[in-house]
């Protein structure tokens, strides 16, 4: 039997043992034949077979680092440790450590707020932006729809670079434009060496960058709304808010909770434009959130085991974040 | 939405003043909402005219005090000066990586979503879920033991490291992607062409195949922009000689700021974003749907 046929027997028949794979196609079909309005089909190993490449990568490129990284967490890496000497145990030292250091609390703390300030501004613009779009007429609304894909489609680091032009101290638009209006001296004012107004700049091109993606699932759970419920409340004499409120809001709710915690994990990673921004002006010391704070604790100062173990709290807050995710896409689609 | 609105308000109402005053309010309303609409498209497009703008003027045009909104000076140098050998070796390296991950995550994702769409066995469930798990993990909460992993292995600096951690990273959402594909393409049809008297392979590659080409264009799509954009990964594991494109636009801005050519900058983001634009037009609504499937479905 060519490989290509014994191929087709194991994976592709119904049967549940390999013993069977001498059958041939007629007799396959023969035995199938009751079943066929099943959708799926019981496989043997083939389904297995089909699974290993995947598996393979996940374990390679994920499964291993994490393990290995559960491992280093309770390693400590000093400097004997880079004249090449063998990792120490030291059990749960890097966490009580990092448990009782005042500086990962604050980046614990800068973070959430970061995440919590960004996740509310990016869904009440973004939904608000969607409202927007379905009230608009044809041509403003495609406008508006072409801006926001344009914005949504741009690569991280070239809007990167666009932002830190314009808030540029020297020939930055933002500058002139505010001392231009009156509002005081910005000439060669600088937007990053204050943690505050460093996280301003944050948040204005984190917002930017997010708003798109939540304003077109919003717009598409929008149109999905019944117009005759709408009609109805208007007929019974509901207001603007009380169609939002009652009719609106309820059957958009599962698109705009999913779009939440996907948004919550997002605004949690935003390493990319902290680190982007520390490198062009920012005092990264001040102004660490979670994902720079561990790639300096690790790649910075080759503290691997404190490193590790960071980040290991930082996935196990990100899976709690997203376990109702996960849950809700089970839940909606058969699997 | 307005029009329909309008138009059913009509019917049930037809005639009467109320109507009539209603639709008035609703014309000058939509115009307002639409006015609304522009603007906002405009001030959040500003940033990506911004860039073409900066990209098409001469550096002494965008040190002086004022801005100008317009490329009077209109001047392609800028392009010139950024298409030199740090670009190409850049470019070199990003398509390579890029192509690399496209290649195997659509590969890998392909099987195994027709195995989790077509098959039922045991731990299927369980491979979903870890699946999706694996998709939330932010690269932060693992790239210092991946760096580490890779300095073992000698991968350190290397296409086929930092490729490996990218097929591993898109490969949970391509699976995800194009199982919905899967699983759209009925079973039925197969089997017709089986009772036809095709094998079930060729029966798969010559009736589903085909049929799943937009999901695959999708998925492959989408590892593309993944691998093409991306910036963590690349800084923690590529060394500042072996830049991925967004490393190297990020170098450019890395000095001191009198010295920033800010339309090289500009025109080095146009040259990585034109490509992502084009792409990301082809892919976004199926990406959408991908992330929020069930949820607008209803």
């Amino acid at each position: 039997m060519d490989p290509q046929n014994r191929y087709e027997n194991v994976g592709w028949t119904r049967k549940t043992t390999t013993k069977r794979v001498e059958m041939t196609t007629q007799e396959t079909l023969a035995v199938a034949a009751p079943v066929r309005s099943r959708r799926r089909r019981r496989g043997g190993l083939g389904a297995y077979w089909l699974l290993v490449p995947a598996i393979a990568v996940l374990l390679i490129g994920e499964g291993y680092p994490l393990v290995r990284q559960v491992i280093m967490s309770f390693q400590e890496f000093g400097r004997a440790q880079q004249f090449g000497a063998p990792p120490e145990w030291i059990g749960l030292d890097n966490y009580r450590e990092l448990f009782a250091d005042a500086q990962m609390w604050g980046v614990v703390v800068r973070s959430l707020v970061f995440c919590a300030v960004n996740v509310a501004l990016t869904m009440l613009i973004g939904t608000g932006f969607a409202l927007i779009m379905l009230r608009a007429p044809r041509v403003p609304r495609v406008l508006l729809q072409v801006s926001m894909l344009l914005c949504w489609a741009m690569p991280v680091i070239a809007a990167m670079t666009a932002w830190q032009w314009l808030f540029d101290s020297r020939y930055g638009l933002i500058n002139w434009t505010l001392t231009n209006l009156g509002l005081g001296d910005f000439t060669r004012h600088n937007w990053l060496i204050e943690p505050l107004s460093f996280y301003l700049v944050a948040t204005v091109i984190v917002v930017w960058m997010s708003v798109p993606f939540v304003a077109f699932t919003a717009y598409a759970a929008l149109t999905q709304v019944p117009e005759d419920a709408l009609e109805a409340g208007q007929i019974d004499g509901a207001n603007a808010w009380q169609r939002w409120r009652f009719i609106i809001y309820p059957s958009i709710r599962p698109a705009l909770t999913i779009v939440l915690m996907l948004q919550i994990v997002w605004d949690l990673r935003v390493f990319a434009q902290i680190h982007y921004l520390q490198g062009v002006g920012g005092v990264p010391s001040e102004t660490h959130l979670l994902g720079t704070y561990i790639y300096t604790l690790g790649v910075g100062q080759s503290e691997y085991g404190m490193a590790s173990a960071f980040a290991l709290f930082v996935l196990v807050l990100t899976l709690i974040l997203t376990g109702r995710y996960v849950h809700a896409l089970l839940k909606a689609e058969t699997v | 939405m307005s029009t329909d609105t309008l138009a059913a308000d009509t019917r049930v109402r037809a005639g009467t003043d109320r109507a009539r005053t209603r639709r008035l309010r609703r014309s000058t309303r939509g115009r307002l909402w639409g006015a609304v609409a522009v603007t906002i498209a405009l001030v959040w497009a500003f940033p990506a005219y911004w860039i073409l703008n900066g990209a098409l003027q001469p550096v002494e045009a965008l040190r002086s005090p004022t801005p100008s909104f317009v490329p009077t000076d209109f001047t392609l140098d800028a392009f010139g000066r950024v298409l030199d050998g740090d670009f190409f070796a850049s470019l070199r390296l990003s398509l390579s990586v890029t192509l690399i991950c496209v290649a195997l995550a659509v590969v890998c994702a392909f099987v195994a979503a027709v195995a989790i769409s077509r098959f039922r066995f045991r731990g299927r469930v369980s491979f979903i879920i870890v699946v999706l798990t694996i998709q939330m993990i932010p690269p932060e909460a693992l790239f210092i033991s991946q760096y580490r992993m890779l300095n073992d292995w000698n991968l350190y600096n290397t296409i086929a490291g930092l490729s490996l951690l990218y097929v591993a990273a898109v490969l949970p959402f391509t699976v995800w992607l194009l199982r919905g594909f899967v699983d759209g393409v009925p079973v039925e049809l197969e089997e017709a062409a089986m009772v036809d008297g095709c094998s079930r392979v060729r029966a798969f590659f010559t009736i589903t195949f085909p049929l799943l080409a937009p999901g695959l264009i999708a998925s492959g799509v989408f590892a593309f922009l993944q691998a093409w954009n991306e910036y963590t990964l690349a800084v923690v594991v590529m060394e500042p000689d072996n830049r991925t494109l967004p490393l190297w636009l990020r170098g450019m801005t890395t000095v001191s700021n009198e010295a920033i050519d800010w339309p090289a900058v500009m025109a080095g983001s146009v040259l990585v974003a034109v490509p992502v634009i084009v792409f990301f037009m082809i892919v976004q609504t199926k990406m959408t749907q991908g992330l929020v499937s069930g949820a607008v479905k209803g």
